[in-house]
């Protein structure tokens, strides 16, 4: 067995050698998905900016994400601490990543559990917000803000980003327990973190779109 | 499957490639891109079975209206009660016949199919990159095929909004009877679709660009793997935006959103919904549909580039340029979009500047065909079965993009738009070109799938009486559109711009269609009568110089035994001079002759072995 894990192992590394990208094929095809995924949040974005210019009017996104606080009304608060959680995110996870490299066991699932609980408070962050807009009467058919597709777009948008966090969760937990039980030293390499770490940058990329577009602009 | 024993027996190369034992992870589960393949054809095959005996019923509809079909009755017990089709029987005919034939027959059977089928063998790899995704992808295709067909039998019948779907048709449960469930089941059925299309698509580029054997070089790889893996990618790229579309509209339809839906009244009653556009709907759908033509097209335009240089015994004329059309078609196909809506009001501007993208994709395809035009030109043709259907390829090709420049420039498309010559156009260029693709490669790769020839002579009848039979509907058709005779009308008794000796055209065009319909019983009787008890097929039926004809047949689970094949030169060695046979498979190494006569071909094949396809050109050139 030891000699046909050996051959296989050097058959595709040849491969890996010899794909345009010198990279792996889980990697390559991780990307691929990557520009998928990303088309498909371009398309939900794009129809959020045709609708948005087509009808004139929106509502004032800094008044309505607004947190009051003693009073004062200070705009986009917990937008600014959610993007904030979800960046420090990818800190957390790149140094997952690199500790993977250098195959440590235990800081690589520190890292990883740390990013997930980052990921998982920034849902509850999107949650709280949620809560907030449809306790003040925001439905997808109406809203007190502006056009009723402001409201529409707004759990779109979110809601897909919301699920892209928590399947990312979900994903990161499967590799924190292969990397925790050892699968991964069985398998001699630890290129799944990184290949998850793609994956969970990417999600964090497109809150950056999210937020520019939806609550900047 | 001797071969595989005695591979595991001397070395035991592969771990994940251990052949399944159980009939369920052999035949139903399975991994094995060949059985995947299989399947997936299998059941594309039902399925476009399924969406000809719809246009049969409605085609009957148009030249015998009202015409009582009492049998009829037991396939669509809502809308032919009385054994006549009815108004909105026909319009969920029209809509699914489009929508099946589109998205499950033919996207399916190319990339689903001969995308699993060819991309291993061709490149030289075991199986598919990620073998279990691939399994995925099937039996997400294989569940999208049962909602859609499971929404022919709801109460209110299947979806009937067009295979566009255009809102608010779509959008509203009360526009039509097939705006209900049965819109909802489509909807859903596209998304799965579109999951297992993903799925399948990321295997085939990753292992077209990851898998490929030592020697295989990117501008080595046979023109089909470069047709199917651009149409993979097109389905990567252009999926998404009719996927984001869906999931709006589902929204639309039942959250009260108003993405797609304008102010509207309905039978004197306002819809409260507020200034969507249906417009939107529309970009996103043919963001999505006109690439969606091209996925179609290019793997079939790669299977008859592949046919035709075997069947001439000659190499392929500029394999580099072809490899460049089918990749400037591809990138080109992503901004035309805006020829569908020419009519949608449309600032004239932008209509100019899709205009101008659109013309130019003639470029291409104007290369393409004057290359497989080049390697016809003095070959030394066969006229097998699979070689008809690449010619008739070339044929339907040429006529369907011919009425293209017609379309494609707004001034003309304007009176011509929603009518009959649209319909003629499309069902040639994209319906026709890729079924005569998917028959030769069926024809082509049969031996090699199952270890048996398809009958010939039956093939032939096949051939002629698809060719003749598909030019009887769709060449007539063009004149029904220039007479201006509107497409997805259920009856035309009441139009008085229409003479009513125009009829015969319609009669005309039912009778050819029902004949091209018996004719794939020829078809579907060979198919199964040759695999059962086909003459026995040789490793290399057609003495083909690509790698899957140096793979065992059937090929077994790993494909190629102990050892991957190593690749010396390009794919189209064909009458190469001075060599002894006229092919040499890409696995022969090239000997360098360094005197005398054949000095210059030693050179020029020598530069394949070194991935300088472009010194073909001068030796080849030299040669014919």
């Amino acid at each position: 067995m030891a000699t046909a894990e050996l051959s296989l192992h050097q058959e595709f590394q040849e491969y890996t050698l010899r794909s345009p990208f010198r990279a792996s094929w889980q990697k390559v095809m991780m990307w691929v998905f990557i520009v998928v995924d990303a088309l498909t949040f371009g398309s939900l974005l794009v129809s959020y900016g045709f609708t948005r210019v087509s009808l004139g009017e929106w509502a004032n996104p800094a008044e309505v994400f607004a947190l009051h606080i003693g009073g004062k009304e200070i705009p986009l608060l917990l937008i600014a601490i959610m993007t904030f959680i979800l960046v420090s995110s990818s800190g957390t996870m790149a140094l997952a990543v690199a500790n993977a490299y250098e195959r440590k066991k235990k800081e690589t699932v520190l890292f990883l559990t740390l990013t997930m609980l980052l990921g998982l408070t920034f849902v509850g962050c999107q949650v709280y917000e949620w809560t907030h807009l449809i306790t003040h009467g925001t439905r997808p058919w109406w809203n007190p803000y502006g056009p009723p597709q402001f409201g529409a777009y707004f759990f779109t948008l979110t809601g897909f980003h919301g699920l892209h966090v928590l399947s990312g969760v979900i994903y990161l937990a499967i590799v924190a327990r292969m990397v925790a039980n050892g699968t991964l030293d069985r398998r001699g390499s630890y290129q799944l973190v990184e290949i998850a770490g793609l994956y969970w940058h990417f999600v964090d990329l497109i809150w950056v779109f999210i937020f520019t577009m939806f609550y900047l602009f | 499957m001797e071969t595989t024993s005695i591979a595991h027996a001397e070395a035991p190369v592969e771990v994940h490639h251990h052949e399944p034992q159980s009939f369920w992870t052999k035949y139903v589960f399975s991994q094995d891109h060949k059985v995947i393949a299989m399947q997936y054809m299998i059941t594309a095959l039902v399925m476009g079975f399924i969406g000809m005996v719809m246009s049969w019923i409605f085609r009957i509809q148009l030249a015998w209206p009202e015409h009582n079909l009492p049998f009829l009755r037991f396939l669509m017990p809502t809308n032919m009660e009385s054994g006549t089709l009815q108004t909105p029987g026909y319009y969920m005919l029209v809509t699914m016949h489009g929508t099946i034939m589109i998205f499950f027959l033919l996207t399916a059977i190319l990339t689903g199919g001969f995308g699993n089928f060819l991309i291993p063998l061709q490149v030289g790899a075991r199986d598919m990159a990620f073998p279990f995704l691939n399994m995925l992808s099937y039996w997400f295709y294989f569940l999208s095929c049962v909602v859609i067909t499971a929404s022919l039998f709801v109460t209110t019948g299947a979806a009937s909004a067009g295979w566009t779907s255009y809102p608010p048709l779509s959008a509203i449960a009360k526009a039509t009877p097939g705006s209900g469930l049965g819109q909802d089941l489509w909807l859903i059925s596209i998304a799965l679709f579109i999951v297992a299309s993903t799925m399948g698509s990321l295997n085939y580029v990753t292992t077209a660009l990851n898998m490929r054997a030592k020697g295989m070089t990117l501008m080595r790889m046979p023109l089909t793997v470069w047709g199917i893996i651009v149409a993979a990618m097109l389905g990567l790229f252009a999926f998404p935006a009719l996927f984001a579309g869906a999931v709006l509209l589902l929204l639309d339809r039942h959250l009260g959103t108003s993405f797609f839906l304008p102010y509207l009244v309905v039978g004197g009653e306002h819809i409260v919904r507020n200034d969507g556009s249906p417009l939107l709907w529309q970009h996103l759908f043919w963001f999505l549909g006109h690439p969606e033509v091209y996925i179609l097209i290019l793997p079939a335009m790669g299977i008859t580039s592949e046919i035709l240089s075997n069947g001439a015994r000659k190499p392929i004329f500029g394999y580099k340029v072809m490899v460049g059309s089918i990749a400037a078609i591809g990138f080109l196909s992503f901004i035309v979009w805006g020829h569908h809506m020419f009519v949608s009001g449309m600032n004239p501007w932008l209509g100019f500047a899709f205009v101008i993208t659109t013309l130019i994709i003639a470029i291409p395809s104007a290369i393409k065909t004057f290359n497989w035009l080049g390697t016809l030109w003095k070959g030394n043709i066969r006229f097998t079965t699979p070689m008809l259907f690449a010619i008739g390829f070339i044929s339907t090709f040429v006529t369907g993009g011919l009425t293209g420049l017609f379309l494609g420039n707004s001034a003309l498309d304007i009176p011509l738009h929603d009518t009959y010559f649209v319909v003629a156009h499309f069902h040639v260029v994209m319906g026709l070109s890729s079924v005569f693709g998917i028959f030769g490669g069926i024809y082509y790769w049969f031996p090699k799938m199952t270890g048996r020839m398809m009958n010939e002579l039956w093939g032939k009848v096949h051939f002629w009486l698809t060719f003749v039979g598909s030019y009887g509907v769709f060449w007539t058709m063009h004149y029904l559109g220039f007479m201006g005779m509107p497409r997805r009308y259920y009856s035309y008794e009441s139009y008085q711009f229409l003479p009513p000796d125009m009829h015969v055209l319609q009669v005309i065009i039912t009778v050819s269609a029902l004949i091209v319909g018996a004719a794939q019983f020829i078809f579907i009787v060979n198919f199964i009568g040759s695999w059962l008890r086909g003459k026995k097929a040789p490793d290399n039926p057609w003495q083909a110089t690509t790698l899957e004809w140096q793979a065992p047949t059937p090929p077994p689970h790993g494909n190629w035994g102990p050892t991957l094949p190593v690749v010396h030169r390009w794919p189209y060695d064909y009458s190469v001079p001075g060599a002894s046979a006229d092919f040499v498979p890409q696995t022969v190494p090239v000997e360098v002759e360094p005197t005398g006569e054949h000095h210059r071909v030693a050179v020029a094949v020598n530069g394949h072995a070194h991935g300088h396809p472009h010194t073909n050109g001068s030796g080849n050139g030299h040669h014919s």
